[in-house]
């Protein structure tokens, strides 16, 4: 069954805008018939520069017709810089919503409405950027990442609703995970980075992990550990109990002491052993 | 608001002389087939009598029959039992266009340590056989091909097929859920190991399906408890369903000739209509040699999904090639596997009907499609590119 809104019904069975406008400013084309949807969008400005008409031609399913009308609707009225702001989260707003599978939709609205402004402006059209991950749909990494980013996407199918990447053949499912676990590592990395420590602050942070997590699970194993110093982001420690006399205690210390510590307290840490 | 309903590859109506005859065993002789009470009896008599009119309906005797819950059961139950009987064969056979029933079945066993071979089609749907006989070895354990396709309708030559799997022993399976009820059938007379059927397809209900395997054919069953269908499948009996699964397969054999004229004769009309009304338009599959019912047919330049929401419009249910639900917007592996153009792929349409339907309905559908189709393409970029 279809889970459209009245809107997005509406919008399909009723759309704004179809047409061409021939002494358009602006084009923007997007997707072909291989890819099973397509968008052409054309604006007209008017002498305050700001769009005075907005006309569109689809190929496409129901959602893929009605977000192409909601955006022309959309960008009536609007300056071009307030027009670059449209995200595809706002296209699919405006109609009340979208079904997780049909985003792409929306997501091929703005890539017009990007196309179109860039037309417009006289820049050269934008060379394919990045590389292809999904040789099917013709997808790069720069157009997967930039979707995870900003729709924080987690999982591949996602990715397949949002920009038709992997939803091929299926042979570049791994890249795109890849790319998903590096994109949102990156953001949370990015957002601990915002928390900035003193070295005091670090420090104390530093002494409440090796107290609370670290420390207990040592010595289930009879070992300890002792916090000698914090230079910079070098830790120095001392292994004791049979951490100490353990062949294995220097993967004990980087993989586990250092990772935990990077984890809890900052990236940047490095854990060095000082002999006693 | 009306319905026509033009989707009956996807599901049927329960003909209401089944619905009739089931209604009594839900509630009233409620017995289970397999207590020693007469109350009990008297129900395993019915479900006997099921078994008798399948047989009748395929030409096997009722033995041959097992009750299943679905299509699907039947199809795994006989892969799988296929598999079973032959240990040390590790090469399995089946065509690019079966039913995710069997194609998903074959594509988990592909991981877990079997050769599979998938046979190609032509631009026609038509299997490639020379591929087929060739793929076969030693090792080829079981060759399952669906009877006719659910999508283009385009029927497989299944004895000609069990001809030569018999003459090498090799295990013959038949997903044969679209075409039992709508062309004639008698297993006796072919080679035929084993067939799978799915009550819901021939106005039967939904939940239950049958299973034909041959006197003889090596089996093991899938669900393995109680001794019912003599152990070849455990698990109390739908009897509601089967006994309405009998009474449906009854009914298919009397209209047998309804359905191969009549209504093929309202699948023509209306597949030539719109062939004449509405340009850059084709029709996908052998058109020699098809159900009676279906017709696949492709719009150029419009996408499906679009075609049947409009369509929906005026009540209108058919199905679309296309799997626009997915997000991939990839036409449908059958499609694909024809080789039709990714410019018609994605609009085609399948109607599929039943002995239900009328001349007015299709009369209706003559009329409404092509300004939907032609309103459509006034959208499409590629439409005044391509003319």
């Amino acid at each position: 069954m279809w889970e459209y809104t009245k809107t997005v019904k509406d919008h399909f069975l009723n759309p704004r805008n179809v047409g061409v406008i021939n002494d358009a400013d602006g084009i923007g084309e997007v997707g072909s018939l291989a890819c099973g949807d397509a968008l052409t969008l054309y604006f007209k400005l008017d002498e305050n520069k700001r769009i005075k008409d907005a006309k569109f031609q689809t190929f496409g399913c129901a959602s893929a017709i009605a977000s192409s009308s909601a955006l022309t609707e959309m960008l009536k009225g609007l300056s071009l810089e307030e027009a670059e702001k449209i995200t595809n989260e706002d296209i699919a707003e405006f109609l009340g919503g979208l079904p997780k599978q049909k985003m792409h939709c929306s997501v091929m609205g703005r890539d017009a409405l990007e196309k179109a402004i860039s037309n417009y402006r006289g820049e050269a059209e934008k060379k394919v950027e990045g590389e292809i991950v999904c040789e099917c749909f013709g997808v790069t990494d720069l157009e997967i990442e930039r979707a995870v980013r900003e729709n924080s996407l987690k999982s591949i199918e996602d990715v397949t609703n949002y920009v038709k990447a992997g939803g091929g053949c299926e042979s570049c499912h791994d890249k795109i995970q890849k790319i998903i676990d590096t994109t949102l590592g990156r953001e949370i990395r990015a957002k601990k980075k915002v928390i900035r420590l003193t070295n005091i602050q670090k420090i104390k942070l530093i002494e409440e992990t090796l107290e609370r997590e670290i420390k207990p699970a040592l010595k289930k194993d009879g070992g300890d550990i002792e916090l000698v110093d914090v230079d910079g982001n070098n830790v120095l420690v001392k292994l004791q109990g049979t951490c100490a006399t353990c062949s294995a205690s220097q993967i004990t210390l980087k993989h586990y002491v250092e990772s935990k510590l990077r984890e809890l307290v900052s990236p940047e840490l490095l854990v060095e052993e000082v002999s006693s | 608001m009306k319905v026509i309903y033009v989707d009956n590859n996807a599901t049927t109506r329960v003909a209401p002389e089944v619905l009739e005859e089931m209604l009594p065993y839900f509630s009233e002789f409620y017995g289970n087939p397999s207590s020693m009470h007469t109350f009990g009896g008297m129900v395993e008599h019915k479900v006997a009598e099921a078994r008798e009119r399948v047989g009748r309906l395929l030409g096997a005797s009722p033995e041959e029959i097992i009750f299943t819950s679905c299509g699907t059961e039947s199809d795994s139950t006989a892969i799988r039992a296929a598999i079973l009987s032959n240990p040390n064969k590790k090469h399995i056979v089946t065509s690019r266009v079966e039913h995710p029933a069997v194609k998903n079945l074959y594509e988990y066993l592909s991981k877990n340590g079997y050769r599979v071979t998938f046979v190609p089609v032509d631009r026609k749907g038509r299997l490639d056989l020379d591929y087929l006989y060739k793929s076969l070895d030693e090792d080829t354990a079981i060759v399952s091909i669906m009877w006719a396709n659910n999508e283009s309708g385009v029927i497989f030559p299944i004895e000609e097929i069990g001809g030569v799997l018999k003459e090498k022993g090799i295990v013959f399976h038949t997903d044969a859920v679209q075409a039992v009820g709508k062309i004639p059938m008698d297993l006796k007379n072919t080679s035929v190991d084993m067939l799978s059927l799915s009550g819901h397809k021939l106005h039967g209900p939904k939940g239950v399906g049958a299973l034909y395997v041959r006197k003889g054919t090596k089996y093991s069953p899938f669900l393995i408890g109680g001794h019912q269908e003599k152990g070849r499948r455990g698990g109390t009996e739908n009897v509601a369903s089967i006994i309405g699964l009998g009474k449906a397969s009854e009914l298919a054999g009397a209209n047998l000739s309804d359905e191969n004229t009549r209504i093929k004769r309202l699948r023509d009309k209306l597949e030539n209509e719109i062939l004449k009304r509405v340009p850059n338009t084709m029709i996908n599959g052998d058109r020699d040699n098809r159900l009676p019912n279906t017709t696949s047919i492709a719009f150029e330049y419009v996408e499906g999904e679009s075609i049947l929401l409009m369509m929906d419009e005026y009540g209108i249910c058919a199905s679309s090639g296309s799997a626009c639900t997915s997000g991939s917007l990839e036409p449908s592996h059958v499609l694909r596997a024809m080789g039709v153009p990714f410019t018609a792929a994605h609009g085609s349409i399948r109607f599929s009907l039943s002995i239900y339907n009328t001349e007015k309905e299709i009369d209706f559908i003559i009329e409404k499609l092509p300004p939907i189709i032609e309103r459509l393409r006034e959208l499409s970029p590629f439409w005044k590119k391509a003319v």
